[in-house]
């Protein structure tokens, strides 16, 4: 085992910051750090995919996975386990990624993009025909224990909090050791010359198989846990805005820090709420003017506000 | 003990045009062997026939008695055929060191892969990309990204990118194709010794005719896909065919 970084450093703070100050949030803001942490882990995929050279306009289809995934199982099998829940959402998106992955593997740029969400929206489709799954409506999601431990009413949002809270710095620091191992290093590698990878004797199809992999099982993870804390689940999640939404978080953020996604996760989730709350008619036109912004003047995301300061230290 | 690269009947047709014609050749271990040929005469294209890049219409190439004809790139580049490229292929976005370190990486974990399964070596892959710049004087340009380095030096990592996956024998295209007349020699003369003292057998393409008397032992000359002599230096550049269809003289008007 090596020491810590100073990116698992900082994650391991901010879990201990997260949790501390967790206590003190009222409702609505426990809620909405929850929903931004799921969606950090989302992008975190995303930027993995980024790194590798791809964008996918798809990632709704894992996410819708995971939660019915999770949510399928109270409403056929009468099972209310957080723990379970996340399992079965972890198993199947990682299952859906290891057949789709296979397809999407051959393909690149925009044919990729395009692929993926095409993906998504047969799954969107499918559940809208669904009506044992409630069809455009979906269902409510109920938990109750957690590994088999009961918890009391007033618990179940806390204990979503402290899981979420703790997956995301766990898939921080995953996630940072693994971009720095020799395996990680293929990505940036794949994405400035494919040609070359091959020439040195490794499987670029391998490369992207295994980063969509990864990938999948967060977004399926995130997609559980969004689920839990939101309790309702409906196909939306698959829709293709969806996916453009994650995308527009992980160019918020940036591509540059594992640490990135939560953050411009957490932002993205004020803005809109606040946008939202003052200007109901018109946030998406707050949200969208923000984009452009970050675009014009920091086209690195972001995460390129901390960088000069890191640098000096 | 079969001989190291043997290529039989190779053909290669592109539509009417004919890359490759019936080559024979065969590349004994320890050589360091110059291609010559006109622009057009398949130097490039029998490299990317050898690497599995491009399918030979037919013929056959065998590596060590192994038949490696339909074989892909990456699997060939596994069984210890590198290649270097006329125009280098970097990684842009990584430093020279981190070019170097996907290679070692690679070659990490093939080794384990194949060899031990214990992870004693792992450790070794930073020293032996580090050891493979200090090799090829590019310690200077270590956390330089290799997309803004110049052409000079991109010629020697993409190099140096070829020899840190340890192969057996390395296909140098043009390894002083934009590079100037005074450096030419400095260049392959680093070339020449970091690849020579890993044992590691040569096949490399080039026009300049100095650099090519001074390198090989033994010449193979291309025109129009066809081999036209094939044996030690004087006798293949003395040749009268060599002269009139790659030398250039003493007919008017070749390249």
């Amino acid at each position: 085992m090596r020491a810590l970084d100073r990116t698992e450093k900082v994650s391991a703070l901010l879990l201990a910051v997260l949790l501390g100050g967790g206590v003190l949030l009222p409702q609505w803001a426990l809620f909405l750090v929850t929903v931004s942490l799921a969606k950090g882990l989302v992008v975190l995929g995303l930027l993995l995919l980024m790194r590798t050279g791809l964008v996918t306009f798809g990632q709704g289809f894992y996410y819708c996975l995971g939660a019915y995934a999770a949510g399928t199982l109270g409403q056929l099998l009468h099972v209310s386990d957080v723990a379970v829940m996340l399992l079965a959402a972890v198993a199947v998106s990682a299952a859906a990624a290891s057949v789709v992955g296979l397809l999407l593997a051959s393909y690149r740029g925009i044919f990729f993009s395009m692929l993926s969400l095409a993906v998504s929206m047969i799954l969107y489709g499918l559940l809208v025909k669904s009506s044992a799954l409630g069809s455009t409506d979906g269902f409510n999601i109920a938990i109750a224990t957690i590994a088999g431990v009961p918890l009391a009413a007033g618990a179940r949002r806390p204990v979503v909090f402290v899981l979420a809270a703790t997956l995301a710095a766990a898939s921080c620091m995953g996630l940072h050791r693994f971009l720095g191992s020799h395996q990680g290093r293929l990505a940036p590698a794949v994405r400035d010359n494919e040609l070359r990878v091959e020439y040195m004797g490794a499987s670029v199809r391998s490369v992207v198989f295994v980063n969509n992999l990864i990938a999948a099982v967060l977004t399926g993870a995130a997609g559980a846990l969004t689920a839990m804390v939101v309790g309702h689940i409906d196909p939306e999640l698959a829709y293709w805005t969806t996916s453009g939404e994650f995308v527009f978080v992980a160019i918020l953020g940036g591509t540059a820090s594992v640490l990135a996604p939560f953050l411009a996760s957490l932002l993205f989730e004020l803005l809109r709420s606040f946008a939202y709350e003052y200007s109901p008619n018109a946030w998406q036109m707050v949200v969208g003017a923000t984009m452009l912004l970050v675009i014009m003047f920091l086209p690195d995301g972001l995460w390129a506000i901390f960088r000069p300061r890191l640098k000096r230290a | 003990m079969p001989c190291l690269l043997e290529a039989k009947g190779l053909t290669r047709l592109f539509g009417a045009v004919v890359a490759a014609s019936n080559i024979d050749v065969e590349i004994e271990r320890d050589t360091v062997v110059g291609l010559i040929g006109g622009n057009g005469a398949g130097k490039t294209t029998f490299i990317n026939l050898v690497t599995g890049y491009l399918k030979p219409t037919s013929g056959s190439i065998r590596f060590e008695g192994l038949d490696i004809t339909s074989l892909a790139p990456r699997q060939v580049t596994r069984l210890g055929i590198c290649r270097s490229f006329q125009i280098p292929q970097v990684f842009g976005s990584l430093t020279a060191y981190g070019n170097l370190l996907v290679g070692t990486g690679i070659a990490g974990r093939a080794a384990r892969g194949s060899a031990r399964p214990g992870g004693a070596k792992s450790a070794s892959a930073e020293e032996a990309a580090e050891e493979m710049l200090a090799r090829f004087r590019l310690t200077a340009h270590r956390n330089a990204l290799a997309g803004v380095l110049p052409e000079g030096v991109r010629k020697l990592l993409d190099i140096a990118m070829a020899l840190v996956v340890k192969p057996k024998i390395l296909l140098l295209d043009e390894p002083t194709s934009g590079v100037s007349a005074e450096e030419k020699f400095a260049i392959m003369d680093l070339v020449m010794q970091a690849v020579r003292s890993a044992g590691v057998t040569v096949l490399f393409v080039e026009h300049d005719m100095e650099i090519i008397k001074k390198y090989s032992q033994r010449i193979i000359a291309f025109s129009e896909g066809r081999v036209i002599a094939d044996g030690l230096p004087q006798a293949v550049l003395g040749n009268a065919d060599v002269r009139r269809l790659v030398v250039g003289e003493p007919a008017a008007g070749a390249t």
